[in-house]
């Protein structure tokens, strides 16, 4: 079986949980921005939760089924419609052979998971099905879906029932106004004054427009200022210029001293920017749900917190598995 | 040298070797990636050596942070005592230098240059007080570079140049990074050259092209087939400055899948280097041309 892209949407991609193990040669884990919203569509349909799935932002894509099928929507909320009649998210439902999915305007949140009993087949490539497109690699053709492309849908392994559904204090999304981010202080945070670093946490933030699966740009807060130095050999002039290292996922580069970038899950693996610090792998999925535009705010923890809020996401997940009939 | 070690969030951490980059700096966190990769401590998912610094990211579901710290700290201490030698290779890359590609980009990004009013490679020789483009295509080519680290996009090296430090070409970044940068480009920041892996973003002074590729998804190329990306941190190059019938020439090995590069297998002493520099770079010269 297959499903037929009639319209692509903006940047609708295959990812599974990623691609551990190449990080060293540049290549990233890649994989879905809301490890969480991704597992749950996943589990909604039967498939194990690091099936491939689609990945649309913002803007959901049209298909057709050329069989029938087990479908779930979890993520943002981005309203599906079957042969335009609404469907809701978070909830599995039928499609049959013939008939046309499509996608309402965005309501809330930025990436929508699209899961389908038997997963997107494409083919592994060092262990995954996710799409890392800078480099041209893994899910569909190593790129971002197109119209007319034909994806194939694996054998479904389990047969469950439709109109399963997640409840909504399962569902992690943001919540909150300014949305929460909490950051481990550290890396080359001595780079910057002790006023630099109380300002960066007690500012308002907003997404910028600059906001894609490589890493999310932030403005809006006041520019940090730097320690003074002599450039060290090989770091660049640039107050803000390290000897070009490794960038942790999550970590948070501040070029210029201006607009910090939160790296995700297609990171480029390393450069010459000083880092400040790095988001906790908890919150990366709220990341994946941020529009351009909505304000944040980085609250500073230590690593006990970090561990702590890890283990609140993972039970998370448990609580979902557990709740499905 | 003391390594700075800080975690990365709950799930990484960083350790700088130094702030400065050298050969030194360089040795000792691949000597200690290639132990903490040996010592399989469990937990470990990635083991990303940098050029003076490296990363190390886990699972803190396996193994706690503060032990894996304490191991870290422990191959840090006992890397003092391992001689400074690595098993290697040795890799040839061909480049057409002032090539129209690279040319014509950065003509049309001339506005975010340090010098609209000359090219990348003009502009390369005069801040490092060689005389005229020929003379710098020789200063970068007469010898090897180290790759120090891959990594920015998949399989991108960063090459450091294997000559005291006085006689390192250095230049800055373009004020504003271009939005394209030609696939295969060697390109140079700071301290260091590379090559662009894919087409894409850049910053970094526009030398020249290789016809070689060094990173295929696909593993099509009868050199890439085993792995997707040429180059690991360790590697020594040699450019080849080449002209363009011999560019094409490659370009036509490539498509016709006859391209054999250069490669080959050397163990390279960092003492002996430092003792004779001139002299080691044309001992590895010789090894790779088989005299």
């Amino acid at each position: 079986m297959a499903i037929k892209v009639l319209k692509p949407g903006l940047a609708t991609t295959v990812q599974d949980l990623g691609r551990p193990g190449y990080y060293h040669i540049g290549i990233p884990l890649s994989g879905g921005m809301d490890r969480h919203a991704l597992a749950a569509a996943n589990l909604l349909v039967g498939n194990e939760q690091g099936a491939a799935v689609l990945e649309a932002v913002f803007m959901g894509p049209e298909l057709e089924f050329t069989d029938d099928a087990l479908v779930a929507i979890t993520g943002a909320e981005l309203p599906p419609k079957l042969d335009g009649e609404p469907r809701e998210t978070w909830t599995s439902f039928k499609v049959k052979r013939g008939q046309k999915l499509s996608f309402d305007f965005l309501k809330q949140g930025a990436r929508g998971y699209i899961a389908i009993a038997g997963g997107i087949d494409v083919p592994l490539v060092l262990g995954s099905r996710s799409t890392y497109a800078l480099g041209a690699l893994g899910g569909f053709k190593g790129r971002k879906l197109e119209a007319g492309d034909e994806l194939p849908i694996g054998k479904a392994s389990a047969s469950v029932k439709d109109g399963r559904t997640v409840a909504k204090e399962l569902r992690g999304l943001p919540a909150g106004m300014p949305t929460e981010l909490r950051v481990m202080p550290g890396l080359y945070w001595h780079r910057i004054t002790e006023m630099a670093g109380i300002g960066f946490f007690g500012d308002t933030w907003k997404v910028a427009p600059e906001a894609d699966r490589i890493g999310y740009r932030f403005k809006g807060g006041k520019p940090l200022e730097f320690v003074p130095r002599e450039p060290p050999f090989g770091a660049g002039s640039d107050p803000s210029n390290i000897t070009d290292a490794c960038y942790p996922y999550g970590s948070i580069q501040v070029p210029g001293g201006t607009e910090p970038i939160v790296l995700h899950r297609d990171a480029v693996s390393g450069g010459g920017y000083f880092m400040v610090g790095t988001v906790i792998a908890a919150d990366m999925d709220l990341i994946g749900q941020l529009q351009p535009n909505t304000p944040v705010k980085f609250v500073k923890v230590g690593m006990d917190e970090a561990l702590g809020a890890r283990k609140s996401r993972a039970e998370l997940l448990s609580k979902l598995r557990s709740a499905l009939p | 040298m003391q390594t700075r070690f800080s975690y990365g969030g709950d799930e990484h951490i960083f350790a700088e070797v130094a702030e400065s980059m050298s050969l030194e700096a360089f040795f000792k966190g691949l000597f200690i990636t290639n132990a903490v990769r040996d010592a399989k401590i469990k937990g470990v998912t990635e083991i990303c050596p940098a050029n003076a610094s490296y990363q190390v990211k886990f699972d803190p579901d396996q193994i706690k942070p503060d032990d894996l710290l304490a191991e870290l700290k422990k191959l840090d201490s006992a890397s003092e005592k391992s001689a400074p030698v690595i098993k290697t290779r040795i890799i040839e890359i061909p480049v057409l230098y002032n090539d129209p590609w690279t040319h014509e980009t950065l003509m049309r990004f001339r506005e975010r240059h340090q010098d609209p009013n000359g090219t990348d490679l003009e502009y390369a020789a005069r801040i490092n007080g060689l005389d005229g483009v020929d003379a710098f295509i020789k200063a970068h080519s007469s010898a090897p570079w180290f790759v120090s680290m891959v990594g920015f996009v998949a399989g991108l090296p960063f090459l450091y140049q294997m000559v005291e430090r006085q006689r390192q070409i250095q230049a800055p970044k373009y004020l504003r990074p271009r939005t394209d940068t030609p696939k295969l480009t060697v390109g140079h920041g700071g301290c260091f050259s590379c090559i662009y892996s894919v087409r894409g973003a850049g910053g970094y002074q526009m030398f020249g092209i290789t016809p070689m590729p060094i990173y295929d998804p696909n593993q099509k190329i009868s050199y890439l087939r085993d792995f997707m990306c040429l180059f690991r941190p360790g590697d020594i190059v040699k450019w080849k400055p080449i002209d363009r019938p011999a560019y094409d020439a490659a370009v036509a090995d490539v498509d016709a899948g006859r391209f054999a590069p250069i490669i080959r297998d050397v163990s390279f002493s960092l003492t002996e280097f430092n003792n004779d520099i001139d002299a080691y770079n044309r001992k590895l010269e010789g090894v790779l041309h088989g005299h």
